[in-house]
């Protein structure tokens, strides 16, 4: 896997490296000594930093790109996948994946953001910003969930809604509209996972679920703290107050009442080890999807409707 | 959400400030004619020799749209409760005491019921002139209540809507009105009650990527500005000139996502029209 390393993780990869070149020699009793001293090393530090990381910190662990995406995590958490394209209308949209797939004993949909990791891939994904036809094609696959009985996965990770001018032409407002009235009442159970960045209306137009559940170092809000603090500061450098402002990750999120359940990530974050990351979602989904499939489906929607109206601030 | 760089520079074309000036005599921000007050009101805000809309807010749409004295306004003061206490260059603590001053408002949308030619209807109307016409919580929850009260009263709902999106100073919270509009659309839906949605100039952002979009019946006045992101996250992005017209009403007709764009002063016979045809 290709390194990036945060400033933060410098301190930790620096330790790592170090025990990497002392296993080689770890026959000799004093180096194994040593080498035993720096791991436990290597285990405070860790949680001394990711226990200590700010808003913007968590912000940038989410963009990781080392961390696992859609198709990724569908590789390593379901069996015989099979990804169904196109919104029937104008063309497939590559920003958004989905198809049928066994997680474990359920044949499941699951549909998510999908960015790229490279240049190349990144161009071929648009980064991870749909177009209107990758919100549609969302709601194709959903409705054929619905159709065939089949709960409903998805996985946000988005930069925000592409904004272009043909996403405009085409209706970004009127697909991300309709996607959040029609998953209100779908027939099926949904539950939505935030596994990087959910940014805004382009994360929430296939953010409507019965349960939303998010790891533990991403983010969700109504905007970027680049782009909040572009508007509101009038400058692309208050970024880290903007994040600290936003109050947007996933304790936060817990506290406003938004999501049901926050996903423990592996020391380091998701990137640091895709298969126990992988491992504990699955894990996680499975006892999910067990409580809402015993749940009726008129009182399942109905809660689902609840569940948003309740969401909000007021008095008076 | 790019309301507030709009509302405050205000510079670019495409924003140009129509609002209602003090005074007897206003002139039209598009074709520079002085209009006597008694005339604007006569032609509901609207200039008779360029046909530009001036921007209006909740009150004036009561006047021209409902029956007069037949509104009757809901939870008028409700609030928000600041839940992130959120600071940027200012607290949104102080903000909003200092928009209600100004605007003599609670928040960006009224809800109420009232008649149109004497047939009922639940109706909301947002005021941009409150922070840009920004949807948090209260304007979520009041326009989720008026779709709930439409819902139990079996009466038509009409919302007018005039928004630069989301509010960023309430957060993920403010995203999630987005969620709670929409699925409570859903049920309106359902139960085959009308939902008349009218945009005005500006709809962008969230309020546009919710309820704004999903009238039975979409219908713009004319030149609105509406749209998912702003024209200059746009031009940014794809570093390029917009084409003329661009997001505008009659480009939202043309490329079929409004019903029909009506000039303000068919508006009312318009609605009037389309709930005889669909509720008698
Ligand atoms: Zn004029």
């Amino acid at each position: 896997m290709a390194q990036a390393i945060l400033d933060f993780e410098k301190p930790i990869i620096e330790l790592e490296q170090k025990m990497e070149e002392l296993r080689r020699y770890a026959d000799n009793p004093d180096i194994a000594k040593e080498l035993s001293r720096i791991e436990k090393q290597v285990t405070q530090l860790q949680q001394s930093i990711y226990a200590g990381l700010t808003r913007w910190q968590k912000v940038q662990l989410a963009r990781h790109p080392d961390r696992p995406y859609t198709l990724d995590y569908i590789g390593l958490i379901t069996k015989d996948f099979v990804e169904l394209h196109g919104d029937r209308t104008v063309k497939d949209d590559k920003a958004i994946v989905g198809g049928f797939a066994w997680l474990d004993k359920y044949s499941v949909m699951i549909i998510g953001h999908q960015k790229g990791r490279d240049t190349k891939s990144n161009l071929y994904r648009n980064f991870g910003m749909p177009n209107p036809e990758g919100y549609r094609k969302a709601l194709r696959l959903m409705k054929l969930a619905e159709k065939f009985k089949r709960p409903v996965i998805t996985l946000l990770d988005t930069p925000g809604a592409y904004p272009g001018l043909e996403a405009e032409e085409r209706g970004q407002a009127e697909a991300i509209a309709r996607n959040l009235l029609e998953m209100s009442r779908l027939r099926v159970p949904i539950i939505v996972v935030i596994i990087g960045e959910g940014a805004s209306g382009g994360a929430l137009g296939i953010g409507i679920g019965d349960r939303i559940l998010m790891l533990e170092s991403t983010w969700y809000s109504v905007i970027s703290p680049e782009s909040c603090s572009s508007i509101l500061w009038r400058s692309w450098d208050f970024k880290e107050q903007a994040a600290e402002a936003l109050q947007l990750t996933a304790s936060d999120l817990k506290k406003q009442g938004i999501i049901d359940v926050i996903v423990p990530e592996p020391i380091g974050g998701a990137h640091r080890n895709h298969e126990e990351m992988a491992r504990i979602l699955k894990e996680t989904l499975l006892d999910e999807l067990g409580h809402l499939l015993k749940i009726k489906t008129e009182k399942l929607i109905e809660r689902r409707v609840e569940k948003f109206s309740k969401m909000g601030a007021t008095s008076g | 959400m790019s309301w507030f760089r709009r509302s405050r520079e205000n510079i670019a074309p495409e924003t140009q400030k129509k609002e209602i000036p003090e005074g007897m005599w206003t002139k039209c921000a598009q074709c520079g004619e002085m209009i006597h007050k008694t005339e604007l009101e006569q032609n509901s805000y609207t200039c008779s020799k360029c046909n530009a809309h001036f921007r209006i807010g909740s009150k004036e749409y009561i006047e021209i749209l409902l029956d007069s004295n037949s509104f009757n306004e809901y939870d008028r003061k409700l609030r928000s409760t600041d839940p992130l206490r959120f600071t940027d260059t200012k607290h949104y603590r102080d903000r909003i005491p200092e928009a209600i001053k100004k605007t003599k408002l609670y928040d960006a949308v009224r809800w109420g019921t009232g008649t149109i030619d004497k047939r009922p209807v639940v109706f909301a109307g947002m005021d941009f002139s409150f922070i840009g016409g920004s949807m948090g919580s209260v304007v979520g929850e009041k326009v989720g209540r008026s779709i709930d009260k439409s819902l139990k009263s079996k009466s038509s709902l009409l919302v007018v809507s005039s928004s630069g999106g989301a509010r960023m100073m309430e957060g993920a919270l403010s995203l999630m009105q987005m969620a709670k509009t929409s699925a409570k659309l859903g049920r309106l839906s359902d139960a085959r009650i009308p939902f008349i949605s009218v945009l005005t100039d500006p709809t962008t952002g969230g309020v546009t990527a919710s309820y704004a979009m999903l009238g039975d019946i979409n219908i713009a006045e004319p030149g609105a500005l509406i749209g998912f992101a702003g024209p200059r996250v746009i031009k940014q992005t794809i570093g390029k000139d917009l084409p003329p017209g661009f997001q505008r009403s009659e480009f939202l007709l043309e490329h079929g996502f409004l019903d029909m764009v009506v000039h303000r002063k068919d508006l009312r016979n318009t609605i009037s029209q389309l709930l005889s045809l669909l509720t008698s």
